[in-house]
């Protein structure tokens, strides 16, 4: 039995930060509802990346929402919402994005869904939290990475900001949503009482950098500074990055230096003997690893350092990656379909539960293609 | 309220992943026992950042492991590991990241670990899974991101992989190894049995990817390019990027290129008209975008386009964001203070219940703190 088995979701939110929240909690077993207004449903669906389109909407879109109904609805339509709230009535977890100041508009904020259904979990997002300057500005995930001082982390020294290339404060901030959700369930099972979780992605964000913010206090508020070159973080010293060789990249973490200049034969990382140089000389020492790097093939490398146990990797596109029999084993992939038998691949949930994988074939729902199902068989006239 | 009120987290983890899972249990309420070897302690202790210590341990092992206690126990002592199987049976959960065989070996492998307790959650974090090639390999942050195609998302397209310049997929896994083991707790609460959970680094950060690897499965396997010049998402159209202005930085996120055109009177954007164009031509766009946003200072721009509804905003280093009021209002912050007076400043858990924020000024423990104490609670 998947763990969440018979726990119904109402979904209200919309692009990623909390729909992510919502697929892991649908993999995990719940039954999740998303919805959705008329005609135009969730934004996402329109928000094509490369400008891919699947069976008509957004690849993006079939990523996130599959395993999910749709039930469509205006909620600024009296009679649409009295439909959700009894819909509500029936969930064991509301979520929603909406910003701070709209749900309340809507009527829907804890205060009057606990009214309704004082068991409910209540969990939501926002971009900044409730209060303070920034409150009312767009939860987006490259103004939370570029306003929260990520984006000087990645990259090289000398460069300007490099943003992670990935929406990395949506993925977390629904993450955190889930861990909310899911402790706030246990503390149910045992006390019968609901709880309000709240997230807003720059707190999310900030809980990211939870190692780099502390080292800033500690060391008197000193900027941070990338590597010249091959940077990988910005706190940490020489090997630790990504070196060009003679036919494509290969990855250093930690290790020490004179071993490293041992292994690979280059007289001049010898010298290096001082583990407090490995930082403070990192650029130099960079600059030595980069020249000789690039005088071999990544085989060559990996055939020493491996055997010697010393912290590396090739590095690989996704080609290769799918390609490598270290992929296949682990079945990541899986084919959904959805209602009208147009089927894509997509990602399996990464989490492993009594050694099984848990994975759906249920693809993402039409606009509204269970509305009617739903109303029937949850909110019967 | 706690929602982890009364739940018990033995933590044999080590390092990032799954120490940062015990941190958000712990902060919820849990109360999480690292067990660790005497002497050395946890391998954490001794990986710094900056070569920064405090009291004896890095202060990254601090920032981790605060709001935790400490139990010492050499686990090839056949006595320790006696009283470590007691503490199993009273506790809740189990975490370890050791890798493949060396728990069968010490003989707290699953099966054994469900024999002492029926009820108890095991939840272990490998590098690349149980089996197959890479099962042996170091699960290392960057090599991680290195081998799963991530380093190909970030940074410009002349340049290498940029890995993303924090242990992103130590925190990721650390973050699904907690929804495992609750999801796992409340399962108990409905069947009274425990659970093996088990995630890998590589699956995360895989997991991590689905949006563009989907996309990747979908639109006959291109590879992702990255932009050639302020690139922040490869996927994503003009005018999405970071942009050099005249005194400064800005960041730009999606919007209509009509829009902005007219805003910015620039006739060579409003040719733009075809929306497929604003990710084809993407390279060319973002040039013009860069010729004139370089020529006034980023208020300047922030001003003009953030009135008009379009998504921008400063870029902040750490410094302008921790002295900004949008940050104190957070109460991000909290001090810890250590046994040898020395004071931590950190961060606090992220997530807000019932409208409180989850505090804990409790420190990293020492190694063995709190062994005693435990000793004596448990009778062992």
């Amino acid at each position: 039995m998947k763990p969440l088995e018979d726990i119904l979701v109402i979904d209200l939110s919309q692009f990623l930060s909390a729909p992510s929240a919502t697929l892991r909690l649908a993999d995990m077993g719940a039954r999740v509802i998303k919805v959705e207004r008329p005609e135009t449903g969730d934004i996402c669906r329109q928000l094509y990346v490369s400008n891919v389109i699947l069976n008509g909407e957004s690849s993006v879109f079939r990523a996130i929402n599959r395993n999910k109904e749709s039930f469509e609805a205006d909620l600024k339509d009296s009679s649409d919402k009295q439909r959700v709230l009894r819909l509500i009535q029936k969930a064991d977890i509301l979520v929603h994005n909406f910003r701070p100041g709209a749900i309340e508009r809507l009527g829907l904020d804890y205060a009057l869904i606990q009214k309704v259904n004082p068991g409910i979990i209540y969990a939501h997002i926002s971009g900044y939290g409730e209060e303070g300057p920034w409150k009312s500005k767009p939860g987006q995930d490259l103004l939370l990475q570029s306003l929260s001082g990520l984006s000087w982390l990645s990259g090289n020294g000398g460069k300007g900001p490099v943003p992670m290339g990935l929406a990395i404060a949506d993925i977390l901030s629904g993450s955190h949503l889930v861990q909310g959700i899911l402790a706030a369930l246990v503390y149910k099972s045992k006390t019968n009482k609901g709880a309000k979780v709240s997230i807003s992605m720059l707190e999310s964000i900030l809980d990211f950098q939870f190692e780099t913010i502390t080292t800033f206090y500690h060391d008197g508020g000193k900027p941070v500074q990338r590597s010249q070159n091959s940077n990988a973080h910005a706190y940490l010293g020489a090997p630790y990055g990504v070196y060009a060789t003679e036919n494509g990249h290969l990855a250093l973490a930690m290790g020490a230096i004179p071993v490293l200049g041992e292994l690979l034969d280059c007289e001049a990382l010898k010298a290096y003997i001082d583990p407090e140089g490995w930082f403070a000389q990192r650029d130099e020492i960079k600059q030595v690893l980069a020249d000789h790097l690039k005088k071999g093939t990544t085989e060559k490398w990996l055939s020493i350092l491996e055997p010697a146990d010393f912290w590396c990797s090739d590095v690989l596109d996704w080609h290769r990656l799918l390609d490598h029999e270290g992929f296949k084993i682990l079945r990541m992939i899986q084919r959904v379909t959805m209602g009208d038998g147009f089927s894509y691949e997509t990602t399996r949930c990464p989490i492993r539960l009594d050694g099984e994988i848990l994975t759906s074939p249920l693809g993402s729902p039409a606009l509204g293609e269970h509305t009617q199902a739903i109303a029937e068989e949850l909110i019967p006239d | 309220m706690r929602p982890l009120d009364g739940i018990m987290v033995l933590e044999f983890c080590q390092f990032m992943a799954g120490p940062s899972a015990g941190l958000k249990l712990a902060d919820l309420g849990a109360r999480v026992i690292k067990i660790e070897r005497p002497g050395k302690g946890e391998g954490g202790r001794q990986i710094a950042i900056k070569n920064l210590f405090v009291d004896g341990s890095s202060l990254v092992f601090h920032t981790i492991n605060r709001n935790k206690e400490s139990y010492a126990a050499n686990l090839k002592d056949p006595k320790d590991l006696e009283r470590v199987k007691k503490l199993i049976k009273e506790a809740d959960v189990m975490t370890h990241n050791f890798r493949p065989g060396v728990m069968e070996r010490i003989g707290l492998d699953y099966q054994m670990a469900k024999a002492l307790n029926p009820k108890l959650i095991y939840a272990a974090v490998s590098g690349y899974g149980t089996g197959g090639p890479w099962a042996g390999k170091p699960g290392q942050d960057l090599l991680v991101q290195c081998l799963s195609g991530l380093a190909y998302l970030s940074g410009d397209e002349s340049d290498g992989p940029t890995p993303f310049g924090l242990a992103t997929a130590d925190i990721i896994t650390g973050s699904h190894l907690a929804h495992g083991i609750l999801a796992a707790l409340f399962r108990r609460s409905r069947t009274g049995k425990g659970g093996l959970v088990e995630v890998s680094l590589l699956e995360s950060v895989v997991d991590f990817q689905f949006e563009v690897i989907t996309t990747y499965l979908n639109d006959g396997r291109r590879l992702p390019k990255r932009a050639r010049k302020g690139n922040a998402h490869a996927y994503l159209s003009a005018p999405y990027g970071v942009y050099k202005t005249k005194n400064g930085y800005m960041a730009l996120a999606m919007g209509s290129l009509t829009t902005i055109g007219r805003i910015l009177q620039s006739d060579a954007l409003m040719d733009f008209t075809d929306q497929r164009d604003w990710f084809i031509g993407r390279d060319e766009i973002m040039d013009i975008l860069c010729g004139i946003l370089q020529k006034r200072d980023t208020a300047h721009w922030l001003q003009l386009l953030g009135a008009k509804g379009i998504w921008v905003s400063e870029v902040y280093d750490y410094e302008t964001l921790l002295g900004h009021e949008a940050y104190s209002i957070l109460e991000m912050d909290q001090k810890l203070k250590l046994l040898n007076g020395e004071e931590v400043h950190t961060t606090r858990c992220p997530i807000r219940i019932n409208d409180e924020r989850l505090f804990a000024e409790r420190p990293a423990p020492r190694i063995g703190q709190h062994t005693e104490t435990i000793a004596r609670e448990f009778g062992l």
